[in-house]
């Protein structure tokens, strides 16, 4: 078993091929996507390969630390960020083949006009502890 | 009683329940149930006999479960027919255990998780935690398991080396959690091998007690890996070491190898050097050249050309190499150790830093970046 990240973007993804902003869906469609987004997870909890999933805001701040005794330097947000995480799903799945299956399957989330979004998923790797066996 | 010989009893009291009737899968549950019973009440009361209680109290948890279960009604008038339990066959139930939760129609994933449960006693939570998921997804996974194994008959017979496949796999896992996987993958091996007379069984257990006997020199405390010729050998258990090279001789001699007996043999070979430079690096290339004949793996060509690199010098390691693709993992890894070997520290430090741009986890990554770094600080290599 092997653990994988999929990456959603807001964007820094390349460009989805039903390409229309959330806010210019109606409400339906948008309860549509939503009930997609969570009987996928809740289909994965019941395949046994579901790990953890969360929606973030795209509002970040960047914090870095300044010295000792200094309060974090605080800025942010860049709109001109290239790339925004709008959130991540990871699954713990047999090969990296289930992994991009089920990345695809999450890409045909219904947008606009009730149509899948085709929109680009990362699929990265979960770094693992080492093996006992190494020779 | 401890935990490990509570729940080593765990088989054999699925196995009276089938044979009173139980479905594998209802009676797997029952006996959680009764794990979980026991473990609270024997602290203060242990039975004189442990798996008479638990088989009585699993029986028990098995009727309620049955009883409240209206749409099985017709069963639960079965089961009350039932005789009681002749004497147990427990040997049997316990091998035939093994197969079922290793069927080869459960993936390898399903196949470790049932394998835990119903064979190592272990409890769900225990299980998602060594393998860092949720409980329910854990859950999940070993529900749909025994679903996948319904129809199997208990005593079917099995494949020893599926089984021996899954135990690997929880043995490779290593050590996540605060579950030790690879002393429990131990345990089960061990437990096999009383079941079974079965030279590829003994095999795969020497092979796990001489990796496991290295395992305190393995890693420094800051759980960075010690690569096996820096290892502090006076940290390498002994005892371990004798007890798997015991078992490894018992099951070469008789002559029916296989690949957990030529990867122990390997592991054996690095036990009985008391150096690294003593190492009998021609008869490991002997032993890997054996492996390559039995899997054709090309992880098995990779490590052998690291034996060759150090039997015949790094020229004859890079040539091995030749042949193999480098899409392979750690491919670049072993290129970066035979081109410093060899003298070419440029190369080298090009390669590790692909090396651990590759790496699948975390502490050879590190380890890899660090050889990266000593040979870029000192190019002539000397460091």
């Amino acid at each position: 078993m092997a653990k994988y990240l999929l990456l959603k973007h807001y964007r820094g993804a390349p460009t989805p091929v039903n390409d229309v902003p959330m806010e210019r869906w109606t409400e339906e469609e948008i309860a549509a996507h939503m009930q997609y987004m969570h009987n996928f997870a809740a289909r994965l909890e019941g395949t046994g390969e579901f790990v953890d999933g969360q929606a973030l805001s795209p509002e970040g701040t960047f914090v870095r630390y300044d010295g000792e005794g200094r309060p974090p330097v605080t800025d942010g947000p860049f709109a001109e960020t290239k790339d925004l995480i709008a959130g991540w799903m990871v699954i713990d799945v047999d090969s990296y083949d289930r992994a991009v299956e089920l990345a695809g399957e999450l890409s045909a989330a219904p947008g606009a006009g009730g149509k899948p979004i085709h929109e680009w998923l990362e699929v990265r790797p979960f770094l693992t502890a080492p093996p006992t066996v190494t020779e | 009683m401890d935990e490990h010989r509570l729940r080593a009893l765990t088989p054999s009291v699925i196995g009276a329940l089938v044979r009173r009737g139980a479905d594998f899968a209802a009676a797997e549950d029952a006996v959680q149930d009764a794990l979980v019973e026991a473990v609270r009440l024997w602290a203060t009361e242990p039975p004189r006999d442990p798996k008479g209680w638990l088989v009585t109290v699993a029986w028990r948890k098995f009727l309620d479960a049955a009883r409240a279960d209206a749409s099985r009604r017709r069963r639960e008038e079965l089961v009350e027919e039932q005789p009681a339990p002749g004497p147990g066959a427990s040997v049997d139930d316990t091998l035939q255990l093994y197969f079922l939760c290793a069927h080869p129609s459960l993936t390898p994933a399903s196949a470790v998780a049932l394998t835990l449960r119903a064979v190592g006693g272990l409890t769900t939570r225990q299980i998602a935690q060594a393998y860092l998921v949720p409980e329910a997804t854990m859950a999940q996974r070993i529900s749909r398991a025994k679903r996948t194994v319904s129809d199997v008959r208990f005593d079917e017979p099995g494949d020893v080396a599926t089984v021996l496949r899954v135990l690997y796999l929880v043995f490779n896992e290593g050590y996540s959690g605060e579950l030790d996987l690879a002393a429990e993958a131990i345990r089960l091996t061990r437990q096999l091998a009383a079941v079974i007379d079965h030279e590829e069984v003994a095999g795969l257990l020497a092979l796990m007690l001489l990796h496991h006997a290295r395992r305190s020199a393995r890693t420094r405390p800051d759980h960075s890996l010690v690569p096996l010729a820096q290892q502090d050998r006076k940290l390498w258990d002994t005892r371990l070491i004798a007890e798997g090279v015991e078992i490894l001789q018992t099951a070469l001699a008789r002559d029916r190898i296989g690949e957990f007996q030529a990867q122990a043999a390997i592991a054996a070979l690095h036990a009985d050097a008391r150096t690294a430079e003593e190492t009998d690096w021609v008869q490991v290339v002997e032993w890997y050249d054996e492996l390559v004949g039995l899997t054709d793996s090309p992880v098995v060509r990779l490590n052998r050309a690291v034996a060759v690199g150090e039997a015949d010098g790094p020229r004859a390691g890079l040539a091995a190499l030749a042949d193999l693709d480098p899409a392979l993992p750690r491919h670049a890894a072993v290129a970066a150790y035979l081109h410093e070997r060899d003298g070419d520290v440029a190369t080298a430090a090009r390669l590790y830093a692909e090396a651990a741009r590759q790496a699948s986890n975390l502490q050879e990554r590190d380890h890899l970046t660090r050889q990266a770094a000593r040979l870029n600080a000192d190019p002539r290599g000397s460091g």
